[in-house]
């Protein structure tokens, strides 16, 4: 069953097209990403899936509910938690989780079993205000708001922003574990490497959806065989590799550089040893070369050029 | 609890978790009327005149004893011809002068019909400094009408036996006290500012911070977040008002001669147009900074400027006056001072009142209508 | 190797709460250091110390050769600063921030106009010279912001968060550039707490609770925690 529904949505603010003819589904309990930088237009399509915006064009659903005609049954189903953290600072955390349980008409009791397992990690903080809560408390507060009245679909717009890496893997444990309730998930991230811990995912550029898949599936799809290449200077290194014939591609990954060969029907073929041999005639030093799985990013790079 | 409780409760913790809030409700109010009641009044005590009296009679004498005893005047020189009265002027020392006719007693005695010399006593103000100057031909005037008055309920004549004309509008207030006029004046500013300034920077508020986005997505109805963020106010601003209402009547000697319940209902009542209009600049800022520069520029000013308060209506130039007709600050304190200075009720001021009403129905109108539940 | 910065027991409290905890470290002239931690580690409140913003409570930090409190404006003068929440005016042309900062740094006219060149070539900026920044795409930005830092030929630039958010592609051509401004002798200090970023920089620090817990080359890190990359060397750190 198809939880959210999007046909050929365009949005655009002026002259500027943040959305272009987007199309996917999302199943139900699946937990789908949207990945693609800032200004890519993921806000935008949260917010017209939240009811908050006016799609130009096209037609999206949430729940079987059309997100224009129907969106005040809508705003009842859906958990939202905007980009920034959306709560009241001066208010303390169990004000703010209170307040929303309310504006939702229910209370903490009554959905409590839900929310229990993230909540009672703050718990012990909860005549805090929310103001002095470190990025991470802040974030588990707003995904228990967010959860508050039992919603069908959650929409996370960035969840991950300002958070550090640990509390960035527990708020991803929390998704999953809340994958048991059969609440479906939309979230965005820029960070590619988010990507494998989604169900699916749509990448998102410039407005335009270049693939969607399954994370292994999108990697799946890099064809070219891919070198892992260091040496002691990295800048003279990635410059030397463009140089390289048969290399239409070199860029940095970390402390690696990544080698793209060429389609596989050409006639030269790279191999570890061609490309040590090459590197030690520009004199580089402490060569390593080894073969490399593609990346998330690899892939969004490959899309982005085509 | 419910939706709309909830709201409400949380409204008053923001405010009462705000020290700048807090601050702006409660101590700018009292520091407002205290600032206007003792620095900025504009009325004069112990100015410096001087008496050029030629005729030097019984009543020059006993009129001239009168101004100087009164307390607004202190008697600096007594001049002995006109042409004494420039250099006078000229060295500052005089802020006004009094000139008496010769023969001021005779003419004064003389029966009205048989009248042929008028008492004509010529008042010169120093009109370098027009606000004063007026203030204290006003407070001269005062005086000798009143002077006029005494002379004939003791002799029995007709006051119009003077040449002197008292003007009628300071018939309520005979001394013209400062603080008949700022009372009122900072009543209208200060609701206005609590009500439309405050409310617009809270709405402007959720809308910088992003909860706005939460709450329009919630089940909450536009006229729920409305009012739950207006009510508090509506009560605080009511505080206020009588806050304001008992210091000028205990400390700065307001009269209190109409109802107060009218008061209270008009006073209601201009806070609604000003919530409205408060909300009305909130549909139009995303942020606290326009909502504050456009609650400052769009209502502080022409509440302050054109409505009366600190400048007289009478003598604006008619465009401005015109503007000042659609200020819902100068109907209100066209009531205020009616209510409370002279003591009318709806009978005089249902005209204002109506006025009131209909913007404050047009305003919320405008605002729910601008109140956008989406984005 | 020359140190272009070298602290040691910078200390900085706030009422009873220390944001910075005795940090003692060594950044070598012309390397890529990457400086991290979560939020509120104390990166920030470090970094406003090393660039004469704050003062510490106690300790010394030398940077490009100068005590930053005895002699803050010798420091300020070598070095350059680039955020990711400020960097240039959104609403002066392309060529007007570079003449602004030019000038801010007192380079000459004939300086500044040489260097518009070159820099709006480098970029290839030319047809946008004219335009205003806030209508520039974000990475274009961030890659104008960063040769403008570079403008007056700092020692050091330090970078606050610089690619967070932006597409793979262009994040790979804005570290290009710092690698080449590395390349000419220029040290480039990388402030962040996105740790994907931390893999590209020649060594890294990474502060906890305003303590620096562990310094090396990414690759030492990873071998030293058994971690696959440098967001699992965080955690392991920080969960202790």
């Amino acid at each position: 069953m198809n939880t959210i529904q999007i046909q050929n949505i365009t949005k655009s603010y002026g002259k500027v097209e943040a959305l272009r003819n987007i199309s996917f589904d999302v199943t139900q309990g699946e937990i789908f990403g949207l990945i693609g930088p800032d200004g890519a237009g993921k806000t935008t399509l949260f917010r017209i899936l939240a009811t908050l915006l006016l799609p130009d064009g096209g037609s999206a659903s949430v729940s079987g509910l059309d997100c224009v005609q129907d969106y005040k049954k809508i705003r009842r189903v859906i958990g939202y938690m905007p980009g920034r953290f959306s709560l009241y600072q001066d208010l303390t955390v169990e004000e703010n989780l209170e307040f929303f349980a309310a504006v939702f008409g229910t209370s903490i009791q009554e959905n409590y079993e839900l929310v229990a397992p993230i909540y009672t990690q703050i718990e012990p903080f909860k005549n805090r205000r929310a103001g002095a809560l470190s990025g991470g408390m802040k974030q588990k507060l707003a995904l228990c708001c967010a959860l508050i009245h039992k919603p069908e679909v959650l929409f996370l717009d960035e969840p991950g922003t300002g958070v550090d890496p640990v509390s960035r893997q527990e708020f991803w444990e929390m998704l999953a574990s809340l994958r048991k309730h059969g609440i479906t998930m939309l979230v965005s991230t820029p960070n590619m490497d988010e990507a494998e811990l989604c169900d699916r995912v749509a990448l998102l550029q410039k407005g335009e959806i270049m693939a969607i898949d399954t994370p292994k599936g999108i990697t799946a799809g890099f064809k070219s065989p891919l070198y892992a290449v260091r040496s002691d200077d990295m800048y003279q290194l990635i410059k030397d590799l463009r140089g390289m014939e048969g290399v239409p591609d070199c860029y940095a990954f970390g402390e690696y550089a990544h080698l793209k060969q060429a389609q596989l029907s050409d006639n030269l073929k790279l191999s570890e040893s061609s490309i040590k041999q090459f590197l030690h005639a520009k004199n580089h030093q402490n060569i390593e070369i080894k073969p490399a799985q593609a990346t998330i990013e690899d892939c969004f790079i490959e899309l982005m050029k085509d | 609890m419910n939706r709309f409780s909830a709201f409400v409760q949380k409204e008053f913790r923001h405010i009462l978790r705000d020290r700048r809030t807090l601050l702006i409700l409660f101590g700018m109010p009292v520091i407002q009327v205290l600032l206007f009641g003792f620095v900025l009044t504009n009325e004069i005590k112990n100015a410096s005149i001087a008496v050029l009296d030629p005729s030097k009679d019984a009543e020059s004498i006993a009129l001239t004893n009168k101004l100087v005893s009164s307390g607004y005047f202190q008697l600096n020189r007594n001049l002995g011809s006109p042409d004494e009265l420039d250099p006078a002027f000229r060295s500052g020392k005089i802020k006004m002068a009094i000139v008496f006719p010769p023969d001021f007693a005779q003419s004064l005695n003389e029966p009205s019909s048989l009248n042929a010399h008028p008492a004509t006593i010529q008042i010169i103000g120093d009109a370098s400094d027009p606000n004063t100057a007026t203030t204290l031909i006003n407070y001269a005037n005062a005086i000798i009408g009143d002077y006029q008055q005494e002379k004939a309920a003791h002799s029995g004549l007709s006051p119009n036996a003077m040449s002197i004309v008292t003007q009628t509008r300071m018939r309520y207030n005979p001394e013209q006290k400062g603080v008949f006029n700022f009372v009122p004046g900072v009543m209208t500013l200060i609701l206005m500012l609590v009500s439309a300034m405050m409310t617009s920077i809270t709405i402007a508020r959720e809308k910088e911070l992003g909860t706005m986005e939460v709450l329009l997505v919630s089940p909450l109805q536009p006229i729920q977040i409305i009012l739950g963020k207006t009510a508090p106010y509506l009560v605080l601003t009511l505080l206020n008002a009588v806050v304001i209402v008992l210091v000028g009547i205990l400390i700065f000697g307001m009269p209190m001669r109409g109802s107060i319940v009218l008061l209270a209902a008009e006073c209601v009542l201009y806070m609604f147009v000003a919530l409205s209009l408060g909300i009305l600049i909130s549909t139009r800022s995303k942020d606290q900074m326009t909502a504050m520069f456009m609650s400052a520029l769009g209502l502080m000013m022409p509440t302050m400027l054109l409505s009366g308060f600190i400048f007289p209506r009478e003598s604006m130039p008619v465009p401005l006056q015109v503007i000042g007709n659609v200020i819902p600050a100068t109907w209100f304190n066209t009531i205020i001072k009616g209510i409370m200075i002279k003591g009318v009720g709806l009978e005089v001021l249902w005209k204002q009142t109506l006025v009131l009403g209909g913007m404050a129905l047009f305003f919320l109108g405008l605002s729910l209508r601008n109140f956008k539940d989406r984005l | 190797m020359n140190n272009i910065i070298s602290t040691d027991k910078l200390t900085r409290t706030f009422g009873a709460f220390t944001a910075v905890n005795a940090i003692s470290f060594e950044v070598h002239e012309g390397e890529i250091f990457g400086f991290l931690g979560a939020n509120g580690a104390g990166k920030t409140t470090a970094l406003k110390m090393l660039t004469g913003l704050l003062t510490p409570t106690s300790g010394k930090a030398m940077v490009a050769g100068y005590d930053v409190w005895r002699e803050p404006e010798q420091v300020k003068r070598r070095i350059g600063y680039m955020s990711q929440k400020f960097s240039l005016y959104e609403d002066l042309t392309v060529r007007e921030n570079i003449r602004l900062f030019g000038g801010i740094y007192g380079l000459k006219m004939s300086e500044i106009k040489a260097k518009t060149t070159q820099l709006l070539e480098k970029l290839q900026l030319e047809a946008e010279a004219d335009k205003l920044v806030g209508s520039l795409p974000l990475g274009w930005k961030q890659k104008l912001a960063f040769s403008v830092a570079l403008l007056h030929d700092p020692k050091i630039v330090f970078l606050d968060e610089p690619t967070s958010g932006v597409d793979p592609l262009t994040r790979r051509q804005f570290w290009e550039l710092i690698y080449e401004a590395a390349h000419t002798g220029v040290t480039l200090m990388v402030t962040t707490h996105y740790m994907e970023e931390a893999e590209y920089c020649g060594r890294v620090s990474m502060m906890v609770d305003g303590s620096i817990e562990a310094l090396d080359t990414p690759r030492n890190l990873k071998d030293k925690f058994g971690a696959k990359n440098m967001d699992e060397v965080f955690r392991k750190l920080a969960r202790g």
